[in-house]
């Protein structure tokens, strides 16, 4: 792990080629997090991995969150490895939800969108498909950006904090008259 | 009504489906037209150079559970593959979302369900450092010990069943024989032969039994001439060393730009294993090596799983001898069930009990990833903390999900049958893929 001063560091080295990107720097649970701009991301991912004395190259994960009740809603977070000094760096980005400004429903003020980072690291692929399946973020320059876990015609994003557990009808002999056309 | 039969009619004649109306002559022109035309165009492919799109699964029985490959064949030959998930998503992570903190653990154990130990402890053990807990080094001694006895049974499992695949039967009753000998273990200790839940937050749930070490020992004894004897079953066989040697090879680089960990990364010639690099638990106190492969073909990943295994029984072995003494499970009441013959004696006890069992601890708001080393390489739990009784994210990072897609690089250009081999090599467990 880089230390609180070594994340100081890497976030002013971060700063000096773009402006406004790290919004906070943070080090809790002897782990370094870095919050960042969405816009700013790939800067970001670009920097620690090409850097010659950061080297972070392997990407180990790529997950969102849903905070529903804080703003901004989302963020997708990327844990990042460097092999050679074994030091974690975790990367946070921060989204909006174009749907929270003005009260309408996804399908009007559209998704939140962030640029995918499969160029730089193809692993990503899978795991931001799983994001967008499961949270409705879409991955800008994504190749292949289908759901993933879910049937390709499922209306909705099922990890969401305001989406219901349960909703799924079941069926059953004893309650298949109740759902009709279900073979269909 | 005169109208309406008349367009009826019309119809009819438009579509051509009426025999009468249709001049014979007219069809029979076509249709030596049709002849000329696939005359001038030359021979049709041969049968080797089409191009054919085959669905292979969901119901397969070599994908090792529900998993869809569309592939695209030339002859027999791959030239592409697309997997296609999700057939056995069940929602875990949405319903432990719905579960307080200690009622997680049962649900994560069953998304991959041959390395249920492993799932725990990266749960388990996300929790206790957002919570800041130690826990006893008993404990610690207690998980590595059943997770090395897991890390076995997995790679028992896919040595039988890829054995299988490949076509030497007799590896797959032998393999599930050792493999009961650890499920008997579990039993021993947990009372459950799978999905033991045996891992608390805050250490383990139970001591082990007395007699519970002589038989691990004389597993110990064991095992190693067991995987002699299967080494000595696979490795002259003509047919496995055909199928398996340079087939599937994909290089380290492409391997590491893929987040493929775990024995296929270690089969390409890259040691990488968390249990050295950023020790866990007690890991540091072990003597244990990582076997690596040279090419990173399908009989390097055999290799080093049977290697794996070898190494396993070796920090089993150590694992028993420094065994400390002392308790099991930590003893900070806000977060540990109270001893059970505490409730009839202390009231404090009985609140904390209470408590624990109706709301559950509070874990402070916070997020944490906390990787492991699961026989499939690095298991990453991501865990979100609002404050509350419940968590609001539970993530999993498998490595079954993320090796998958090494699946096409390995494949591509490859034959059908070697295919087989690959899925086989790579080791998938849907139930971690779909999670």
């Amino acid at each position: 792990m880089p230390d609180a001063p070594g994340l100081e560091l890497i976030a002013q080295g971060i700063e000096e080629g773009r402006q406004n990107t790290v919004i906070e720097t943070s080090f809790e649970h002897d782990r370094a997090t870095l919050v960042v701009n969405p816009e700013g991301v790939l800067h970001v991912l670009t920097w620690l991995r090409d850097t010659p004395e950061q080297g972070y190259t392997f990407l180990a994960s790529v997950h969102a969150a849903d905070y529903l009740p804080a703003t901004p809603r989302f963020a997708v977070h990327y844990e990042l490895l460097c092999r050679e000094r074994v030091e974690r760096i975790h990367v946070k980005a921060l989204l909006e939800d174009p749907a929270a400004a003005n009260g309408d429903s996804p399908s009007e003020a559209g998704l939140p969108e962030i640029d995918s980072c499969t160029e730089l690291f193809p692993t990503a692929d899978y795991q931001e498909r799983e994001a967008d399946d499961f949270f409705g973020i879409v991955f800008r320059g994504h190749p292949d950006l289908r759901r993933i876990a879910m049937p390709d015609e499922y209306v909705g994003w099922p990890q969401r904090r305001d989406f219901p557990i349960g909703g799924e009808p079941v069926l059953y002999t004893h309650n298949e008259i109740e759902a009709p056309r279900w073979f269909e | 009504m005169a109208d309406e039969t008349f367009r009826d009619e019309a119809e009819v004649t438009e579509r051509g489906i009426d025999p009468f109306t249709e001049d014979p002559a007219a069809r029979l022109a076509e249709q030596i037209a049709e002849q000329a035309e696939r005359e001038l165009e030359g021979p049709g492919l041969e049968p080797e150079q089409e191009v054919l799109t085959i669905n292979m699964g969901p119901h397969h029985p070599a994908t090792h559970g529900v998993l869809r490959l569309i592939v695209t064949l030339q002859g027999e030959q791959v030239i592409d593959l697309v997997p296609v998930m999700g057939y056995l998503h069940t929602g875990i992570e949405k319903s432990c979302e719905d579960k307080s903190y200690w009622k997680v653990i049962p649900f994560v154990e069953r998304m991959d369900y041959l390395s249920y130990f492993f799932q725990m402890e990266a749960y388990c053990g996300c929790i206790e450092r957002l919570v800041g807990l130690e826990i006893p080094p008993r404990a610690k001694y207690l998980r590595i010990l059943h997770m090395e006895l897991d890390r076995i049974m997995s790679h028992l499992v896919w040595l039988g069943t890829t054995a299988l695949d490949i076509g030497a039967i007799s590896m797959l009753w032998y393999c599930f024989r050792e493999r009961d000998r650890i499920l008997d273990l579990f039993e021993m200790s947990s009372g459950q032969r799978m999905h033991t839940r045996y891992f608390q937050v805050g250490g383990v749930f139970e001591d082990i039994p007395a007699g519970f070490e002589q038989k691990v020992r004389a597993f110990c004894e064991e095992m190693p001439v067991r995987i002699d004897q299967y080494e000595a079953l696979l490795d002259r066989n003509e047919i496995f060393l055909h199928r398996t040697r340079d087939v599937g090879v994909v290089s380290r680089e492409r391997m590491l730009e893929l987040g493929v960990t775990g024995p296929l990364l270690r089969a390409a010639g890259e040691p990488w294993d968390l249990r050295k690099a950023e020790p866990y638990l007690a890991y540091g106190d072990f003597d244990f090596k990582i076997p690596i492969g040279t090419v990173g073909d399908g009989y390097d990943r055999y290799r080093v799983r049977l290697q794996e295994m070898r190494e396993s029984v070796r920090i089993i072995e150590q694992c028993l001898d420094g065994l400390p003494e002392g308790p099991w499970i930590a003893d900070d009441r806000k977060y540990v069930l109270p001893p059970r013959d505490e409730l009839s004696t202390s009231m404090e006890a009985l609140i904390h009990h209470f408590k624990l069992v109706t709301e559950g601890y509070r874990v402070p708001p916070g997020e944490l990833y906390y990787p492991i080393e699961s026989p499939r390489g690095e298991l990453g739990c991501f865990v979100v903390a609002d404050g509350s009784s419940k968590p609001a994210r539970v993530h999993f990072r498998d490595p079954s999900f993320v090796n998958l897609q090494s699946l096409r690089d390995m494949s591509v250009g490859g034959l059908i049958a070697d295919l087989i081999q690959n899925l086989g090599m790579l080791d998938p467990i849907i139930g971690g893929v779909d999670r």
